[in-house]
């Protein structure tokens, strides 16, 4: 008998490239729409890389006022909106004892981007001697974090994490932590990002593992990732809480692992990756042959998607041969800090409606992967029991462990 | 010209290789020299910067890519290639 507290989901709110909410998130993913297209939201001519994964749907200007805006770079944005409708969704009311008992917790891995780059623009390149009284309470990392506390009364721990490519998953994973150890009762938490902007393309460029053309991930054809942006915020809360105020339970978090490679500070390792998905099982009483599913990593680049096929295969073994992994990176983009969260709203998605999402862009087999990546179509399948990846930049590794809720 | 390029080259290699630029033959190897996929992408971009020129090189799939950076009298041949590219345009 476990006395350990569970932890289970109870509002989903997004912003992606697939549209602004979590239906047309959920739907865009079961219809395999690709949200990647030329870049329209600022003049891509110098760039190299004129693709990306924009939410062309999201104008803050539809949802704030101008002087609320003044206060509120694009990640704030897009996380006020995707935390209100988590919220809402929810149906939990946060009044000052449960606001007392609840987390805040987001991933972001290079903060307020657009609003640094702006300014440097007119301070550098526009000979501006000064720039609005407000800059830093935008641009400031944790901004997002501190916007949601205030706007829904969340007095909890509230920090954002900040680790590349991982940081939605160490979040989601930190508020899964203190939901389940009885420190908190509740937890927003996900992450937000956007790199969208001319000196965030710029400096991804600069690296040369970005695709001119298309997001091809675990196709042999693949040829790098395409950058995305967007918010996903989950309401997490102990499973008993949520019953007693009768809440539609979305799915369950399980597990949780987290390790860092020690190694790269860019190249991925099989180590590292699969002793994170060891880890996430172990922690969540879960045995490999559980698993149906994977919501990978999936960047398109050739080292990622060789060396998280082999870390799939050295922990789950044969059984890898029999479960669907695909990466949802081929239609929201790759969102950086915000894309195990968008992601983790792919997998709660995949289990709650029996739906898989397909790996989009998918051309050829590589004979280096040779997994069920559920190519270019979704598929309706019940899973029971899912994981989603994330392996950052620097041998950060995080992985959850999900379950569908079947009512008990 | 031709010269200034090869040295040029042979700086920007010898620099990320931590040795000295007259060690570089004109089939030493990038791989010889222990430049990693981060060293390449460096010298990429040293290229990039001395001589004005765009090169194209995907850290994905160097072997696939257009600019070939097999040894360094290739490398040579190519940056050559981009220059004259360039005085087309």
């Amino acid at each position: 008998m476990s006395t350990k507290r569970r932890v289970v989901v109870t509002g989903i709110g997004v912003v992606s490239a697939l549209g602004t909410g979590f239906a047309t998130h959920a739907e865009g993913l079961q219809e395999g729409r690709v949200g990647i297209a030329p870049i329209t939201r600022f003049d891509p001519e110098r760039l190299m890389v004129k693709i990306g994964a924009e939410a062309k749907q999201f104008e803050g200007a539809d949802h704030f006022t101008k002087s609320e805006l003044s206060l509120l770079d694009r990640i704030s944005q897009m996380a006020l909106i995707a935390a209100r409708e988590a919220i809402e969704q929810s149906g939990i009311t946060f009044d000052e004892a449960l606001g007392l008992r609840t987390a805040t917790i987001l991933g972001s891995a290079m903060g307020g981007l657009h609003t640094q780059d702006e300014n440097y623009f007119a301070v550098y390149h526009e000979m501006k001697n000064r720039v609005h009284p407000f800059i830093v309470p935008r641009l400031m990392g944790n901004a997002p974090v501190s916007q949601i506390s205030m706007a829904h009364g969340l007095m909890g721990p509230a920090y954002v994490v900040s680790t590349a490519c991982s940081s939605s998953n160490h979040a989601i994973g930190q508020a899964f932590h203190l939901v389940r150890s009885g420190a908190m009762d509740a937890a927003v938490t996900g992450g937000t990002e956007s790199v969208l902007c001319f000196g965030g393309m710029k400096a991804w460029e600069g690296l040369r593992v970005m695709s001119k053309e298309a997001c091809r991930p675990f196709s042999k054809s693949r040829n790098g990732m395409v950058l995305g942006e967007g918010s996903a915020i989950l309401v997490l809360e102990e499973l008993e809480h949520a019953k007693l105020r009768g809440a539609d339970i979305l799915g369950e978090i399980s597990g949780f692992g987290m390790t860092a490679d020690a190694g790269d500070i860019v190249q991925p390792s099989l180590e590292g990756a699969s002793r994170a998905i060891e880890i996430a099982l172990v922690d969540g009483g879960i045995d490999p042959s559980e698993i149906g599913y994977i919501n990978a990593h999936g960047t398109a680049t050739a080292m990622n998607d060789r060396v998280e096929a082999a870390a799939i295969r050295k922990v789950l073994g044969d059984h890898a041969n029999a479960i669907m992994v695909s990466s949802t990176k081929s239609m929201h983009g790759h969102a950086i800090g915000a894309a195990g969260s968008l992601e983790a709203s792919a997998t709660l998605m995949a289990l709650r409606e029996g739906v898989v999402p397909p790996t989009m862009g998918f051309e050829e087999e590589d004979p280096d992967i040779g997994l069920d990546v559920v190519p270019n179509a979704a598929r309706d399948v019940q899973i029971d029991t899912a994981l989603s990846n994330s392996f950052a930049f620097g041998g950060l590794n995080a992985v959850l462990a999900m379950r569908r809720w079947n009512g008990r | 010209m031709r010269d200034d390029v090869r040295e040029g080259v042979a700086r920007i290699i010898a620099e990320q290789a931590m040795i000295d630029p007259s060690e570089i033959k004109p089939e030493t190897t990038p791989d010889e020299l222990g430049l990693d996929s981060l060293a390449l992408v460096e010298v990429v971009f040293g290229i990039e910067e001395t001589f004005d020129v765009s090169v194209p090189y995907n850290a994905n799939d160097p072997s696939e890519s257009e600019f070939d950076l097999s040894n360094f009298d290739a490398i040579v041949k190519a940056v050559e290639g981009l220059i004259a590219q360039k005085g087309d345009a």
